[in-house]
């Protein structure tokens, strides 16, 4: 494993060297939250890389990427431990002539039988791990208050087990969309990170950085339209990953301009709603120079 | 990193400046503080973008509070160094100002006319570092000591207008000048912030004193502010609306509620019990989610209110998933797409006024069909755990209120109030009809979000039906 990185400049040119460019505060926020070991809230709009900032982190830091994909009535059986009863029920019924009551029931409840989701997984592992709780805003605030016992001591209660506590410090990142307020006593355990759309020449870099091949006068037109469709009142503004998977497409297409014609068969990459597109279309398209046919 | 002593003296540098945040509503924990000191022992504090965003990360949690954040960051530690500049009588040389060179004639006003220029084009470039050194020459070129207001953001505003820059097109100038397109708007404000900037800071060096620290005005931090309410506070009681909602009716679930039996909970209870299973285990019985519908006044004759209202609509639909919400002036439009879409309060209300109910803007509120309308949209809908909250004045312009029709919605739904942005003691008077849609809902006063609060208090007693005497 190689040592973990100790300066902000030093974190930003390791990410750099995964694929994810960070933006200025990326790197100094998610240094000081491997320096302090304090988890991270990452708001911001979506697709702009926040769970992506969570691989990155994981592949810096050689750790292995703990995911918990939080819905809308996740409870703690999914998210932090259940016990397996089945194999409960089959150790009760192999030993139930010879073995004594007593026995049994010390048995069953060992960590044989626990089954591990996510969150117990983090805490308990040998190595320590990146832990990334995504879309902590689709959850209920009741499944909030259970996690501030693990965010802010990692460690987790089982009743019948006692204390759990952590063997190692994971890595804790939180992404939210912003969809609804999170509580402040989650936010007083976190750092703050806001994420936003990058701006020209970053996402120019980003672009650049996954589509080589593609020229350069055409990836910075491609960068500035997605710029000025991002202005527009649309449904869903298109994301970085969006802007990336335009460039694929323009490059399997093999265009060398992005002229009125390429825009209108390919819009469909950036732009994913009915209204959307005529709006983009409208104020965008006209913009662009006429095909080529024309002049 | 620096000496212990240096880390003292900007610890209680920064308790000062956790109270300066607290003063302007940003909610900052001791917890928050501390982690604000344990960081700045990973940060240089000579490296200002990376002290700024490290104390940023621990101290400011929401994008509000970030931008409250970063105006009280300039404020404080502007003041901070000025204050150290007085104690040390640390003064600076300025250029010779305008009187001083003593030409205010031709070759003056050609300068001038330059500078203008190269201001214009440091502005639309955004350029921070020119427009910081520009800032100064103007000042130096337009702000006569003698003629200054005294007031700063009256200074700032008249060297503006002298030095022509505006964000509106002007196309009277020639096209190559860089003002001839207008100006981004942006990059205009932050050359305001730094003309402000240096004629406080002239201030301060002439009167070796420093100004009183006055609070950030409501406009500087963008909170959208009505004659009645600031949202933040709408927020927190809708927040209390919420869990009201939530737990009411729950006193009514009795046990002899049919359920289904949770056979993974069973087995498991069984093991108790050896793998018999004795004790059936049942899903618990979800409480449903309230369903809301909120109609909306957006007339003429509640303009001051309907800030106030929709911003009341905006926090409910942050906390409520299940919730229909209506704008209404003369027929009802369905806005809940609207709020589910745009999270940015001015955007919603924006967009409301453009798109909502303008096709039939008579200006004038008609009730009786706004409740037909409504009946004919949603009545289906409605069922026994369905709450309906109006928000309006109940004046008709003197249309039929077709009590009727509201008296039929009201009895389908479960429960419907009214919050009237008029004081009682208006009510019935002139237009005002809530005396006939009274009978069939509760109605409350709320023109201030602590009447909200009391709206909110009187959900939680529903048992006290009685109409007041």
């Amino acid at each position: 494993m190689s040592a973990a990185p100790t300066q902000p400049a030093d974190l930003a040119r390791r990410l750099r060297a995964t694929g994810y460019l960070p933006g200025e505060s990326t790197a100094l926020v998610s240094h000081l939250a491997i320096a302090l070991g304090k988890p991270v809230l990452v708001e911001g709009p979506a697709g702009v890389g926040k769970t992506q900032l969570a691989k990155a982190l994981a592949e810096v830091l050689d750790r292995r990427l703990v995911r918990l994909q939080c819905y809308e009535g996740l409870d703690e059986a999914k998210a932090l431990y259940e016990w397996n009863y089945r194999k409960q029920l089959l150790r009760i019924q192999a030993e139930s002539d010879t073995a004594s009551w007593r026995d049994v029931q010390d048995d069953i409840f060992g960590e044989e039988f626990l089954l591990e989701r996510p969150l117990m997984d983090a805490i308990s592992s040998p190595e320590p791990v990146v832990l990334l709780i995504d879309e902590i805003d689709k959850t209920d605030q009741e499944f909030e208050a259970m996690l501030l016992e693990l965010l802010s001591d990692f460690q987790i209660s089982v009743p019948e087990l006692g204390r759990i506590e952590a063997r190692t410090r994971p890595v804790v990142l939180l992404t939210s969309n912003n969809t609804r307020e999170l509580t402040e006593a989650l936010k007083r355990r976190c750092l703050y990170l806001w994420l936003d759309y990058p701006g020209l020449e970053h996402e120019l870099e980003i672009v650049r950085l996954h589509t080589p091949e593609l020229g350069d006068e055409i990836t910075r037109r491609l960068v500035e339209v997605v710029q000025m469709v991002r202005e527009l009142d649309l449904k869903k503004p298109p994301s970085i990953a969006e802007s990336i998977d335009w460039a694929r497409a323009l490059l399997l297409l093999g265009a060398r301009d992005l002229d009125q014609d390429m825009f209108r068969q390919t819009m469909s990459v950036i732009v994913k709603h009915r209204a959307d597109l005529d709006v983009v279309a409208e104020r965008v398209g006209v913009r662009l120079a006429a095909g080529a046919s024309s002049g | 990193m620096g000496a212990p002593v240096a880390q003292e003296g900007m610890a209680l540098r920064l308790v000062d400046f956790a109270r300066e945040l607290r003063e302007e509503g940003v909610m900052t924990g001791t917890s928050e503080l501390l982690d604000a000191v344990a960081v700045l022992r990973e940060v240089a504090w000579t490296d200002r973008d990376a002290f700024r965003e490290a104390l940023a990360a621990t101290l400011a949690k929401s994008q509000e509070d970030r931008r409250i954040f970063a105006l009280v960051f300039e404020r404080f530690f502007f003041r901070a160094t000025e204050a150290a500049a007085l104690r040390e009588g640390v003064r600076e040389s300025r250029p010779p100002t305008h009187e001083e060179t003593g030409d205010g004639d031709a070759p003056g006003e050609l300068d001038l006319e330059m500078l203008r220029q190269q201001i214009a084009r440091a502005v639309q470039q955004g350029s921070e570092g020119a427009m910081r050194d520009l800032a100064r020459l103007a000042i130096a070129a337009f702000g006569r000591p003698g003629e200054g207001s005294g007031v700063i953001g009256v200074d700032v505003q008249r060297i503006r207008r002298q030095l022509g820059l505006r964000a509106e097109p002007q196309p009277e100038l020639d096209a190559d000048d860089p003002r001839a397109a207008g100006l981004p708007r942006d990059a205009l404000r932050r050359f305001e912030a730094l003309l402000r900037r240096e004629l406080e800071r002239g201030q301060i060096e002439r009167t070796e004193t420093l100004p009183p620290s006055r609070p950030l005005n409501e406009l500087d931090r963008a909170l959208p502010s009505g004659p009645l309410a600031d949202l933040a506070a709408v927020h927190r009681v809708v927040a209390q609306l919420k869990r009201r909602l939530k737990t009411q009716g729950q006193e009514h679930r009795g046990a002899r509620r049919r359920t289904h039996v949770d056979i993974r909970r069973t087995m498991r209870a069984s093991l108790q019990t050896g793998g018999v299973p004795v004790v059936l285990k049942e899903r618990p019985v979800r409480p449903r989610r309230p369903e809301i519908y909120v109609l909306c006044d957006v007339s003429t004759s509640v303009t001051s209110a309907s800030v106030f209202f929709l911003s009341v609509l905006h926090a409910l639909h942050d906390s409520f998933r299940k919730m229909r919400s209506f704008v209404f002036i003369e027929r009802i439009s369905e806005v809940t797409d609207v709020f589910e879409r745009e999270r940015d309060f001015k955007a919603v209300s924006e967009a409301i006024g453009r798109n909502a109910g303008v096709a039939d803007i008579s200006g004038y509120t008609d009730y009786g069909r706004v409740w037909s309308e409504f009946r004919e949209q949603v009545g289906d809908d409605l069922h026994r755990r369905a709450t309906i909250i109006v928000l309006g004045d109940a004046r008709t312009n003197g249309r039929d209120p077709r009590a009727d029709i509201f008296a039929s919605i009201a009895a389908d739904a479960g429960r419907t109030f009214w919050l009237n942005p008029e004081p009682r003691l208006y009510w019935n008077y002139g237009d005002s009809v809530i005396s006939a849609y009274e009978r069939h809902c509760r109605a409350f006063e709320c023109w201030t979000t602590r009447h909200l609060e009391d709206f909110v208090e009187a959900l939680a007693r529903p048992t006290s039906m009685s109409p007041d005497p």
